[in-house]
């Protein structure tokens, strides 16, 4: 057999769930395996047997066509099985050779030789281009170069097998570009490489077979070159899944949110929003579409009371909340869906029950006299679960043991059931996949469709132009263009995101 | 959940059984009898109604000490000053109880809240700097420690006595004391504020698990930037949190001031209330019932360990790297959880080889 | 699995390291381990125990003195340590009473309290247990049939201490630094200050107080003031605190040789703590000390007892008549003959009764007047 890796009929149980059941994984040299699922399918669990950090209830694991029994990280090491965890584990205070070192030092004597380490990393870097500076401090260094040193980590250390878990989630197009261009040095070179994401474009780019996992269970492999992005998603999701959401054209009605001459700061005191004008309408969602860090971050807060506006002025429904309180602006019927839902949007450490009433604990029914009502609470979280289709064992689980795209369900339960006259969604499917995106995006448009004004924050631009009624382009902390998605292209966005003014489209450069 | 309950009592038991058996090895190996001595712990503990009031009383203080490092641990702060705020707690009890002579219903009540608001104010002052200027919250309570032991000593000797060492006996009407208590436990020292601790482990976990504010601080212990999207104050969270850790800082104090002593002397150094009382809620894993079980071990420990040098010759060196090892075990518990997982990846080798043994006898 | 390998090297290692230890321990180790003694325990001897204040037994100073008291009583009548004689250590405040009643309830029919911190504790302990025997040492109990008070007079070998500083000074200033000022310390003030002008009117004495008995800092922050203000011989009653300033003491001789720096110890011969070596040669700060002699007393009152004479409900003043205070003279080099002869003068003086050493502010300024 000329498979690197074999996991036949693997079965994984935790306390209540079965994670893995009936899965089959088999990768052949020099190839790169996607391992398709939605978020918590169970591919993390998998690919934790594979390395050794959990222990299978049944099955067997072959490497290189030799039974094992890894029990632990080292071993799988040993067996040449390197992973690059989606969290990088890097000291950023180390250079980056220390980095891939660390663990397995050269010695000379007692002393590290960092000189050859550096030698080494610098001889596997030009090996697989990966242009790593051996020397850099790694707080020094992008994203995209830090998950290269990961990478590189793997590569010192003799591994054959390389697992990237979902490597793309944190880079930039550009050096997604890059990544895919390594990948494929890395297979030419004899390396097997083992996929995880749920991005069906990716797969389709750069994978040559794909495993797909469904709520645990293994569904099969197929070669990319024999499918198409329609059957992946059918396979992952178990239903069709359509790409265009089907919306009717908006009605917009009064105006709800009316911002004029807003400025605000980020944490470095630098002018981000720079007197920026912005309308949103009953019934309209408003895309705000711009490249990262021109102050959309910013402008979100400052409308939610987060961050202070040095000047200007927000109302909302022809009343000021210029730097009101946060709870006063909810209370005055904004809703905001974070674009960082771990950082923001949930406490991990809490019930999924708790979660729900994070903005609305202390009003009654939630809380009497000072006293919290937990049955009330867990009542209100049961609904909420049941109808955003949230996938957790019950409500008093942590919120930390949910997957990503059921946190998010979550949250935007949570914010669209106040029923805010605003609702703020800043990257609202971030990290999700297919499954969890097509309902999040029919959710905004019932907003919608009920009359809320609905403002839309995204990076991605396929989601800006699928989603929004009006498009407007932030650039430099300021609304450079309203446009039609109906009237507008890719093409012509980007460039207004990147900076042109607009009746200079077409114009020849 | 039930399973993770157990889990949770597991752990501190069985590092409890470990810290015994270190001591009893090093027992053994600098040539004492390691039974011999643990029956004088048990006994210097609990060998009669004497010496079960003592552990009692030792307790108290603790059980408090231990509930304010367990607050502000819940909203994410670390409060080092707890010894400090016990200081000015004890002496605030202490200076109600000896200036003032009103009917113990009164009096009492009036020497504990003087303690619980000396205590708090002396949690505001952290709490205030930390949210207003971010100013970490275990420096400026290292500092705040040294100012409270060196200010209440220059009270004692300057404004309640005249270059005295010592205050006067708070009136008899500020007491915890009981004369009944003091009967049954043949003249230990144990006061009714071992009820009031109680009490308050009762009223913490309330607080804690049961109110909007208690929801508050946890929120804002365990995610700041959460909390503060969901519209809560982390600002008048951190300074609440300070202040009732503080609050009941100065309860420990009173338990000094109006219960085991009925006096405030010159305090050379710190006396380790509020440092043991990181160590009880960290035993307590923060919760009311964890810190009283975890003061408990160390008030058994405290005055038993008295016993083990006289009645089983442990020489008090030995004594006290024994509960160290003991309080040293059960805080690294970690080591036992590592154990744990050992003991589960044994558990799963062992089944898979019996599965692959049964499985072969099958065919 | 290397962690743990680790973990276990280095377990294993400090176990053998606490056996190795523990061997050379048991060399020195005294009476309890089995080592045999060829004499029988005297029939009237009586059990003896005391209780530390948190000072501990091997404080350099009155605990440990009373402790060696104790030892010498039970090498004197063969008894076992631990059955016979024993001590309890006290770690804080609150250990005082467990302690004492500890040993109550241990059969000891003699428990000492030591130290003046132990009074409270003490008086009730002794109010509630009537059959059993107890002796405070450095503080005046209220009056009960099985309480003895020891205390020392220590006003009158200050005395002398200021007599032989006021006869080695060359500059003419000498300090006192005190614990905490109490009463008690104040005798040594007083007495200190009474002997220095009975020499010479018009020696300076600078008296400050570490305001604590075990910050060493603070008493060698008030030493370096003390020298640098000219003063050139400082006695000390502050214990720990003490300590400081004989390190300020040895600093300022390690720095120049030739310096004309002097301490006067306290409690126990100090002579040890001054020794310093400078470029091979030895040196000694130490002038002389103060010796309270607590284990004679402590001694003394178990002999007392042991014969049927307790001296319940009084007061007992060891002083110099009775060698319960005296002064060392052990750096012969510093602390000269003809220094030695004057004191001794002043000594006989005091024990004939010619001379009332004043130990209270009030007694000092009457004696200053009648200079």
């Amino acid at each position: 057999m000329d498979y690197v890796i074999e996991m036949l009929d693997i079965r994984k149980e935790f306390p209540g769930i079965v994670a893995n059941n009936n899965i089959n994984l088999q990768v052949k040299k020099g190839e790169i395996h996607a391992l398709l699922g939605e978020n918590g399918a169970g591919k993390s669990t998998l690919m934790n047997v594979l390395f050794g950090i959990y222990q299978p209830e049944r099955g067997q694991i072959r490497v290189q066509g030799q039974d094992v029994n890894i029990t632990s990280p080292n071993i799988a090491n040993d067996l040449g099985i390197g992973m690059v965890h989606q969290h990088f584990m890097l000291v950023d205070t180390f250079t980056v050779t220390e980095n891939i070192v660390l663990g397995s030092e050269p010695k000379k004597g007692l002393k590290v030789d960092i000189a050859e380490a550096e030698k080494e990393v610098q001889r596997i870097s030009d090996q697989y281009g990966l242009k790593v500076d051996p020397k850099a401090l790694v707080r020094d260094i992008s994203v995209g170069m830090q998950q290269r040193v990961e990478i590189l980590k793997m590569l010192y250390r003799k591994a054959d097998i390389l697992i990237l878990d979902e490597p793309t989630a944190v880079l930039t197009p550009q050096e997604i570009d890059e990544l895919i261009s390594i990948m494929k040095s890395l297979v030419e070179e004899g390396k097997s490489i083992i996929l995880i994401t749920h991005k069906l474009n990716e797969i389709m780019a750069v994978a040559d077979r794909c495993t797909v996992i469904r709520r645990g269970e293994g569904i099969g492999t197929v070669n990319v070159n024999e499918t198409s992005t329609n059957e992946l998603a059918s396979m992952m999701v178990g239903r069709e899944v359509s790409f265009k959401t089907e919306k009717q054209p908006a009605a917009p009605k009064d105006v709800v949110l009316d911002i004029k001459n807003l400025v605000a700061k980020d944490n470095r005191d630098v002018d981000m929003v720079r007197g920026l004008d912005l309308q949103v309408k009953q019934g309209e969602i408003v895309g705000i579409a711009g490249v990262d860090g021109n102050g959309q971050s910013e402008l979100v807060e400052a409308i939610t009371g987060l961050r202070p506006s040095e000047d200007g002025e927000i109302l909302l429904n022809n009343q000021s909340i210029t730097n009101m309180k946060p709870r006063k602006i909810y209370e005055h019927g904004v809703a905001h869906i974070p674009q960082d839902r771990h950082k923001y949007g949930l406490v991990l450490d809490y019930s999924i029950g708790e979660n729900m009433v994070l903005q609305t604990y202390y009003q009654p029914p939630f809380t009497t006299y000072g006293r919290l009502n937990f049955n009330e609470i867990y009542n209100y979280a049961e609904r909420i679960i049941e109808e955003y289709d949230v996938r957790t064992p019950n409500s008093l689980t942590m919120a930390r043991s949910l997957s990503g795209g059921n946190q998010q369900k979550a949250i935007i339960g949570r914010e669209v059931d106040r029923s805010p006259d605003l609702l703020i969604a800043a990257q609202p499917t971030r990290g999700l996949d297919v499954g969890a995106i097509e309902f999040i995006h029919k959710k905004l448009i019932e907003e919608r469709d009920k009359g809320r004004a609905v403002l839309l924050v995204s990076f991605e631009l396929d989601e800006v132009m699928n989603l929004s009624d009006r498009i407007a382009v932030i650039y430099e902390g300021k609304i450079v263009a309203n446009v039609e998605p109906d009237e507008t292209d890719d093409q012509e966005l980007g460039l207004l995101m990147a900076g042109s003014q607009r009746q200079k489209v077409g114009e020849p450069q | 959940m039930i399973l993770q309950k157990l889990k949770g009592t597991w752990i501190p038991l069985v590092a409890i059984g470990f810290g015994l058996l270190a001591g009893a090895i090093i027992m053994l190996l600098f040539g004492y009898n390691p039974i011999q001595g643990y029956i004088a712990l048990w006994n210097g503990a609990f060998e009669n109604p004497y010496f079960t009031g003592e552990t009692i009383r030792l307790m108290t203080p603790y059980i408090l000490s231990g509930l304010a490092v367990a607050f502000a641990f819940r909203s994410g702060l670390l409060n080092i000053g707890v010894e400090g705020q016990v200081f000015v707690g004890w002496l605030a009890a202490v200076w109600v109880g000896t200036a003032f002579s009103l009917p113990a219903f009164i009096h009492l009540p009036l020497a504990i809240l003087a303690a619980a608001v000396a205590g708090g104010l002396w949690g505001f002052v952290p709490g205030y700097l930390k949210a207003k200027y971010q100013v970490h919250e275990v420096i400026i309570t290292i500092m705040m420690n040294y100012i409270a032991l060196y200010s209440t000593n220059a009270i004692i000797r300057n404004v309640l006595t005249d270059q005295g060492e010592r205050t006067d006996y708070i009136a008899e009407s500020a007491s915890l004391k009981s004369a009944w208590l003091t009967e049954l436990m043949e003249f230990s020292n144990i006061h009714f504020g071992i009820i009031l601790a109680i009490f308050s482990a009762l009223f913490y976990w309330y607080f804690i698990e049961k109110t909007k504010y208690g929801f508050e601080l946890k929120a804002v212990g365990f995610n700041r930037d959460a909390s503060k999207y969901a519209g809560m104050s982390v600002k008048r969270s951190i300074i609440m949190s300070m202040v009732i850790s503080g609050g009941f800082a100065g309860l420990a104090g009173a338990m000094e001031g109006l219960g085991t002593f009925g006096y405030m002397s010159l305090q050379n150094s710190f006396t380790n209330i509020g440092f043991d009382g990181i160590a009880i809620a960290l035993l307590g894993g923060n919760t009311a019932i964890g810190v009283i079980l975890a003061s408990g071990l160390f008030g058994v420990l405290k005055n038993g360990a008295l016993n083990m040098p006289t009645s089983a010759g442990v020489p008090h060196e030995l004594v006290d790297i024994i509960t160290a090892l003991i309080i040293f075990f059960v805080a690294a518990s970690y080591m036992i959880i590592l154990f744990r997982e050992q003991i589960i990846s044994m558990y799963h080798k062992l089944k898979h080889k019996l599965s692959n043994i049964s499985s072969k006898e099958g065919k | 699995m290397k962690k743990r390998n680790f973990l276990v090297t280095l377990f294993l290692s400090f176990t053998l390291i606490l056996a190795a230890c523990g061997t050379s321990d048991e060399g020195n180790a005294d009476g309890d381990s089995g080592e045999e003694k060829n004499c029988e325990p005297s029939d009237d001897a009586i059990n003896v125990a005391m209780v530390t204040d948190v000072g501990g037994v091997d404080d350099k100073s009155f605990n440990q003195s009373a402790w060696e008291g104790l030892q010498a009583y039970g090498e004197e009548y063969c008894l076992e340590e631990d059955e016979h004689y024993d001590y309890a250590q006290s770690t804080q405040d609150a250990d005082y009473e467990p302690n004492l009643n500890r040993l109550t309830g241990q059969d000891y029919e003699l428990v000492y309290g030591i130290g003046y911190k132990l009074t409270e504790a003490i008086e009730k302990v002794a109010g509630q247990n009537p059959d059993t025997n107890y002796a405070l040492v450095d503080e005046v109990a209220s009056e009960m049939d099985n309480l003895t008070s020891i205390t020392f007079k220590e006003h009158q070998g200050s005395f002398l201490v200021g007599v032989a500083a006021a006869l080695k000074t060359e500059s003419n200033q000498v300090g006192f630094v005190g614990g905490v000022d109490s009463p008690l310390i104040n005798k040594f003030e007083v007495g200190f200050e009474a002997g220095v002008k009975s020499i010479d009117p018009s020696i300076e004495v600078d008296v400050r107080y570490a305001e604590s008995f075990d910050d060493a800092g603070k008493g060698r922050q008030i030493a370096n003031s003390m020298y640098n203000s000219g003063v050139d011989i400082i006695y000390h009653a502050a214990g720990g605190a003490g300590n400081g300033v004989f390190s300020e003491a040895k600093d300022i001789k390690t720095n120049d040789p030739e310096s004309y720096v002097w301490v006067i110890g306290v409690d126990r011969d100090q002579y040890d703590e001054g020794t310093v070596t400078v470029d091979g040669t030895d040196y000694n700060v130490t002038f002389t000390s103060m010796v309270k002699r607590v284990d004679i007393a402590v001694q003394d009152v178990a002999e007392r007892m042991m014969e049927g004479d307790f001296p319940g409900g009084e007061n007992i003043e060891y002083g110099l008549s009775d060698e319960g205070v005296s002064v060392a003279d052990t750096n012969e080099e510093a602390y000269t003959e003809e220094i030695a002869t004057a004191v001794s003068e002043w000594e006989q003086k005091i024990i004939d009764g010619e001379l009332d050493i004043p130990s209270t502010h009030d007694e000092l300024e009457e004696f200053l007047n009648n200079l």
